[in-house]
């Protein structure tokens, strides 16, 4: 399966870990990754005033990007938008659902566009790497795996983007369960927790960094009282605040336990049989191999 | 803590101007404090979540002053909550441009080490740089 595939600025810098994890371990299940030609930055963070369009002209140009690849033949009849970034997922989507709901909106944004060669036509679905591999069956990907997780704990850290608001979350807002049950497709072991969907601190990481320690520790102690001896992740900015945050806290706090941070996909990678320079697990601050080794993983 | 605060005539024209750029019925909030209770980020704020929306529905402009719009970082998790179904990450993000299409930014740019620039991440710097830039 050829499916379009927007990256999002993060994923090409500090993030390539998750990039190239996922493309592999894709690749491995038999989906192809098509990367839009001349996509552009999402914007981040979705606009959320009633009268400000201009932030989602930025979305919607990716949107007629995957109109063109159809035409162009780079994929068929394809028209899902795969993002892996869960910040490019949400403000992607919330664009989308604008797009969709206000035609009036979209007229503006298509006329203020008229250099593009075509309008957007408001038929694209953005869709969560997470989402494809539960419409193809966890049990499915159960099947591929090569090398179980076995007797590894992993807790879920979904964070705000995969799953609020409602209208563009993957799974239930208070209640979620596709992580988990990819975990379990791994054969890894899922850990009950409470902090699965509490904020990092998102991007007060730049300018008011003590926020993002605090709400860090919290996760992170939450995580151990729980047994936890990973935690995966889907969004790059969770994973800078868990992982590079983290190691901060620790260098501040000898005596602070850390715990290792994973993408998804870097997990899944390692099931599918991928080695670890696959997955990039040298790109993840705190180490990792240490936990794999124990379990016999790499 | 218990706080106590003075409230001036109610100034309609704000209240409007807030719902308007929010989008949402402010005046449907009823108090419940749900919003407050669920805040990952309420111990950092000074007025929390569900007196901001008790004082703009009382039309009190003095709330441009609070840090608690600054504090939220659209997390949702509000929003998720509300009984009332009501969207606090946009009301918040309708007083914080109140503030930004005023041309007074958030954050200095230059405050920000050259060591950290190059450590963080695209969507943490894009992500800050629309929230607290106009």
């Amino acid at each position: 399966m050829k499916i379009p595939y927007f990256p999002g600025c993060t994923l090409k810098t500090t993030a390539q870990n998750f990039e190239m994890s996922a493309i592999e371990s894709a690749k491995k299940i038999g989906i192809e990754f098509i990367e839009l030609p001349r996509w552009n930055c999402c914007g981040v963070v979705a606009s959320l005033t009633s009268d400000d369009l201009m932030r989602h002209l930025a979305p919607v140009r990716n949107f007629i990007r995957v109109q063109e690849m159809n035409k162009q033949g780079l994929v068929k009849n394809e028209n899902r938008l795969l993002t892996l970034c869960s910040m490019c997922y949400n403000t992607l989507s919330l664009s989308n659902l604008r797009m969709k709901n206000e035609a009036d909106d979209l007229q503006k944004i298509n006329d203020f566009m008229h250099r593009e060669e075509e309008n957007y036509d408001g038929n694209i679905e953005v869709v969560h790497f997470l989402s494809i591999l539960e419409e193809m069956g966890f049990d499915k990907l159960a099947q591929k795996i090569t090398k179980p997780l076995k007797d590894l704990k992993v807790a879920s850290y979904y964070g705000c983007m995969l799953l609020r608001p409602k209208e563009v979350g993957i799974d239930d807002a208070e209640a979620p369960a596709i992580l988990e049950n990819f975990v379990k497709s791994l054969k890894a072991e899922t850990v009950d927790w409470d902090a699965g969907s509490r904020c990092c601190g998102s991007y007060h990481t730049v300018n008011n960094v003590d926020i993002v320690y605090n709400l860090v520790k919290g996760i992170i102690l939450d995580a151990r009282k729980n047994g936890a001896e990973a935690i995966i992740t889907s969004c790059p900015l969770c994973a800078f605040n868990l992982d590079v945050r983290q190691s901060e806290i620790k260098k501040d706090n000898p005596d602070f336990q850390t715990i290792p941070i994973f993408y998804f996909t870097q997990l899944m990678g390692i099931a599918l049989g991928l080695d670890k320079k696959a997955v990039g697990l040298e790109f993840n601050k705190i180490d990792t191999e240490d936990i794999l080794k124990k379990k016999k993983l790499i | 803590m218990a706080q106590i605060i003075k409230l001036k005539d109610k100034d309609t024209d704000f209240l409007e101007k807030i719902m308007e750029l929010s989008g949402e019925q402010i005046t449907l909030c009823e108090q419940c404090g749900t919003c407050s209770a669920g805040c990952p980020f309420v111990s950092e704020m000074d007025i929390n979540p569900s007196q901001i929306m008790r004082l703009v529905m009382l039309g009190q402009e003095s709330v441009m002053d609070s840090k608690t719009m600054w504090i939220c970082a659209s997390c949702f998790t509000c929003t998720v909550r509300c009984p009332r179904k009501l969207d606090l990450s946009k009301v918040s993000e309708a007083l914080r441009q109140v503030t930004l299409r005023g041309a007074i930014d958030e954050i200095d740019i230059k405050e920000i080490s050259d060591e950290e620039a190059l450590k963080l991440p695209t969507i943490a710097v894009v992500g800050s740089f629309r929230k607290f830039t106009g």
